[in-house]
Formats: C-alpha cells, sequence, structure tokens
C-alpha cells in the first residue's frame, strides 16, 4: 500500500506545481473580489430604500449562491485541466515507463495519482469556498444552510469529474481527453438546465432529455443538490431564481453518481492495467 | 514484456524465479529505460528518493543511499539542483542511478551511454563492472556494440522479435578470428587445402586472409601452409569486431 501513497504524495506535489492550479486559485481571488465589492454594493443599495429584512436576506442569500457556483465552476474546470494529462501525458511522452517497472500495481499507481489529486481539489474547494462564504458572512452577515454538505458534494462533482478525466485518460491523448471530458462536463451542465427549465416549460420530452443528460454525465446535479442543501427553504422555492428547487436531485440521484463515479474508476483500471506502455 | 510495460499475448517467462506479472519481483529488478523521462521539476536527490521510496526503500537507507549513488554517477555536486537544468548527458546518468538506487540482483539498461561524452561512456562501462562484481545480472540493450564488446560477457541478437545468433564473448572457444597472413609462393593446392579449417580464404598479392572459429588451429594451418611450400613472413589472427559479425548474422541494411 505504501506504494499508492508515495505516488500520491508525489501527484499532490505535481498538481500543486501545476501553473494552472495557480491560475485558477488567481482567478478565485480575483472573483472573490469582484463577488466582494457586488456584495458591498448591494448592501449599500438596500441601505438607500426602505426595504423588508426578510426580501433582503432571500436576494443576499442568492448572491451567494451565485458566487458559491462561480466557486464550483471553477473548482471543476481546474479539476479537469489539471488532469488531464496525469495519465495520458505521462503515457504518451514515456515519463511513465520509469514508474510503472517499479514494484507496484498498475491499479495502485493509478490510485495513488486519483488520491493526490482529490487531495489537490478538496484543497482547491476547501479554499475558494470558505473564502466565498467568509466574504459573504463579512458582507451581509449571511451563511448557507448547511455549509459542510454543499462543500462535500461540490468536492463530489469534482472527484466525479477526476474519474472521468482518468478513464479518458488511459484511453485516448492529453488532447483528446480534454476535449471529451469538457464536452461530457458541457453535456451535464446542459443536462441540469434542461431539468430545470423543464420545472416551468412541463415538457416530458424536456424532461427525459435532461434526465438523460444528466445520466451520461451527472455532475451537475450533485451541484443542484449542493444548491438545495444550501439554500434556505424559502429562497429555494423562489421560481426566479436560477437555483430555484425546481427539480431537486434525490439521494438516488448523488447515489448514482456515486456509482457512475465507481465505474469510471473501475474502466480506468481496468484500462490501465491491460494496455501497453 | 519482462517489466510489465507490454503485455504478453501467449507462453511464459520467469523473472529471477517468479513469473514476470508479479509485481513484486521487480523490487529485485533495476530499469533504466531508452529515453528517460522524469519530473524535470524534482531535484536530482528527490527524484532518488521517489524511485527508491517506490521500491520499498525506507527513508533511513535512502539518507545514506542516495548520496552514495549520485557520487557513483558523478553528480554529487549537482544532487540539489532541479533536472530540468540538467544537460543529456546528466539525465542519463541520474537516469542510471534510479536503475541502481535500491541495489537490484537484475538491471535492464536500455541505451545507456546514449548521449554521453567518453568519460561518461567510461564511467558507465565501470558501473555495470561493479554491479557485475557484486553479482547481479546485467541486460544491456546496445546498438553500440563497441561498447557491448568491452562490457558483456554474452551477446545475443534479436531480429524481428527472435534470438538468431547467441554468443559468449569470454569464452575463446567462441571467439571468430581473422588471420591476416604475409605469405608468397602461395600455391593452388595450399589454398584448398584450407578448406579443412575455414571457408573463407582469400589471396591478394601476398596477403592471405581468412577467419577461424578458434586459434588452436593455427599451428595445423601453419604447418599445411609450409609444408605446400609457402613462405610465410608474417601471421596475425585478430578478433572479428563484433560490427561485422553483426552484420554477418543480421543481414545487409538494404534500406527502407
Amino acid at each position: 500500500m505504501s506504494g499508492i501513497w508515495v505516488m500520491a504524495g508525489i501527484t499532490l506535489r505535481e498538481a500543486a506545481r501545476r501553473k494552472i492550479l495557480w491560475t485558477a486559485l488567481i482567478a478565485g481571488v480575483v472573483l472573490l473580489a469582484v463577488f466582494a465589492v457586488a456584495l458591498r454594493l448591494q448592501v449599500l443599495e438596500f441601505q438607500g430604500r426602505p426595504m423588508s429584512p426578510f426580501l433582503r436576506y432571500q436576494v443576499e442569500a442568492g448572491m451567494l449562491m451565485v458566487g458559491l457556483y462561480t466557486c464550483d465552476l471553477l473548482a471543476v474546470v481546474m479539476t479537469i485541466l489539471t488532469s488531464i494529462d496525469t495519465l495520458a501525458g505521462e503515457i504518451g511522452s514515456g515519463t511513465i515507463h520509469a514508474i510503472a517497472t517499479k514494484p507496484l500495481a498498475r491499479w495502485q499507481l493509478l490510485a495513488g495519482k486519483f488520491l493526490g489529486f482529490t487531495g489537490m481539489v478538496a484543497a482547491f474547494v476547501a479554499l475558494t469556498f470558505t473564502g466565498t462564504v467568509a466574504v459573504a458572512y463579512a458582507v451581509t452577515g449571511v451563511l448557507p444552510e448547511h455549509p459542510l454538505r454543499g462543500a462535500l458534494l461540490i468536492v463530489f462533482e469534482c472527484v466525479l469529474a477526476l474519474g472521468v478525466t482518468f478513464a479518458l485518460g488511459t484511453w485516448f491523448s492529453t488532447l483528446t481527453t480534454g476535449v471529451l471530458a469538457l464536452t461530457l462536463q458541457g453535456v451535464a451542465f446542459l443536462g441540469g438546465w434542461l431539468e430545470q427549465v423543464s420545472g416551468f416549460s412541463q415538457s416530458a420530452h424536456i424532461v427525459s432529455l435532461g434526465v438523460a443528460s444528466s445520466l451520461i454525465m451527472p455532475g451537475e446535479s450533485l451541484w443542484r443538490r449542493a444548491a438545495y442543501e444550501m439554500q434556505t427553504p424559502l429562497a429555494g422555492s423562489l421560481s426566479f431564481s436560477p437555483f430555484a428547487n425546481v427539480s431537486i436531485p434525490s439521494d438516488g440521484a448523488v447515489a448514482y453518481a456515486g456509482l457512475y463515479l465507481v465505474a469510471t474508476l473501475a474502466v480506468a483500471i481496468r484500462h490501465f492495467a491491460d494496455r501497453d506502455l | 514484456m519482462l517489466l510489465g510495460l507490454v503485455k504478453p499475448t501467449g507462453g511464459r517467462a520467469l523473472l529471477l524465479g517468479s513469473p514476470v506479472t508479479d509485481v513484486h519481483v521487480r523490487r529485485r529488478i533495476g530499469f533504466l529505460p531508452e529515453d528517460f523521462r522524469f519530473y524535470d521539476w524534482l531535484t536530482a536527490a528527490e527524484l532518488l528518493d521517489l524511485h527508491g521510496r517506490l521500491c520499498g526503500m525506507h527513508a533511513a537507507a535512502l539518507r545514506t543511499r542516495v548520496p552514495e549513488v549520485l557520487d557513483l554517477v558523478g553528480l554529487g555536486a549537482n544532487r540539489d539542483r532541479r533536472l530540468r537544468g540538467f544537460s543529456k548527458g546528466m539525465l542519463q546518468r541520474i537516469g542510471l542511478a534510479q536503475a541502481l538506487i535500491h541495489e537490484p540482483d537484475v538491471i535492464f539498461l536500455d541505451e545507456p551511454t546514449s548521449g554521453l561524452d567518453p568519460m561518461g561512456r567510461r564511467m558507465v562501462r565501470d558501473i555495470l563492472r561493479a554491479q557485475r562484481a557484486r553479482g547481479a545480472t546485467v541486460f544491456l540493450n546496445s546498438h553500440l556494440l563497441s561498447e557491448i564488446e568491452v562490457t558483456c560477457d554474452r551477446v545475443v541478437f534479436i531480429k524481428e522479435g527472435e534470438v538468431v545468433a547467441s554468443l559468449d564473448l569470454r569464452s575463446p572457444a567462441q571467439q571468430e578470428l581473422r588471420v591476416v597472413a604475409h605469405a608468397r609462393n602461395v600455391s593452388g593446392a595450399a589454398l584448398t587445402g584450407l578448406r579443412a579449417w575455414t571457408a573463407s580464404a582469400h589471396l591478394e598479392a601476398e596477403r592471405l586472409t581468412f577467419t577461424v572459429r578458434s586459434k588452436d588451429v593455427l599451428p595445423d594451418i601453419v604447418r599445411h601452409l609450409v609444408a605446400c611450400g609457402t613462405d610465410l613472413l608474417e601471421v596475425t589472427p585478430e578478433r572479428v569486431p563484433l560490427e561485422e559479425m553483426f552484420v554477418k548474422i543480421m543481414g545487409e541494411d538494404r534500406g527502407l
């Protein structure tokens, strides 16, 4: 087992050196600053006119959700971009040769890399999520309903994207892996919004299309569940919000995402173990 | 295939008595790939530490072993330098060091002298001899036949995935010799009689050349030539270069 941890450690160090990670962190700080300014302006604007504290709270909670959604998108994109060449790139360049001939099974090599990236993703989400919540609390005094559940679901969404990238990386080149992983993420995004829109349009076809998209890539449904967990029931029920609880992913949907992750890892391990390097 | 990089389509292979699919046996194996790639953001010492730990070595053992191996490959002064600043020769040296870090019993080296200057090549030769002296078996894959000639005990020629010839370079019985003789009055009978020992006798002016499998037959050949009235002024046996044997065994390169 120690080989797994050695690989996890070196992968974490490698990931931490990626420019894209630091670019994403800087982008996160910039977005956080913009978010803080926007929140502050909103608070000042509210102070200038008579407004029900209840409505004010709902709007500010909605803005917090916008900030957290930005944090979620940034984390998913960063996850994909940092991990696309960890397998595909090392196989393509031959870096894997000196590693794969060491006394550790291929699945251990892959598991170590996966754990390393999971650690990096968790740290990234913890930083950006905490930053967003802290800024919102400092400016407005608003906190999410269940921040831990929300943060864990966002990490889960990123880990799911990681599993997909790993599985694709055992088959395809870095570029193809990146294109396919981002396309699948697009499908997930589309599926999530189609399911959301279906709540208004009541179209069975749109519902089916949305569900099918979410089954192909269930990442976005995890975000919608996270949004549901973090909003007040009332804010979630406001149909004008893009995070409205129109179509809440069930526990079954979260379990499906879990099975999906297990399946992608199984595919990745199986193909990585069987292929020539 | 022996190292698990390529999956066999059939058959069975053992390494140190264990099936090649057993990853544990790789604790006793060292490998330098032909085009050694690495995490170039690591320092030389960090890379060796990583490979040592992947081979199951403990931190305490690595603290003494890493500087030792760095000194062995002549990189002791560069231990804290990042690999991205290394020259090709230095990278080849660190690649060799990672293959030796855990003192393996079997070492596979793919073109280990590639990119090295003459001093570097000599260093590799010395290291390989030291490995042999401590009892390790070294598989050296190289197209630099002169390196193989001075380093290896045995050589195997592989053509299209199959062993087509095997030679023991340390066995006099298997050393083909080319004999160059300065001779006068070589008769047809003398030349015909040489067929008993060689099929390659060639006479040009006063230069008689032929190859034999062993120098043990030279006294008989000399006696035969003298008996046939040949005046022998000089007889020089020399080892046939491996390159020549390679061409003979593998056939001429017909190009693309």
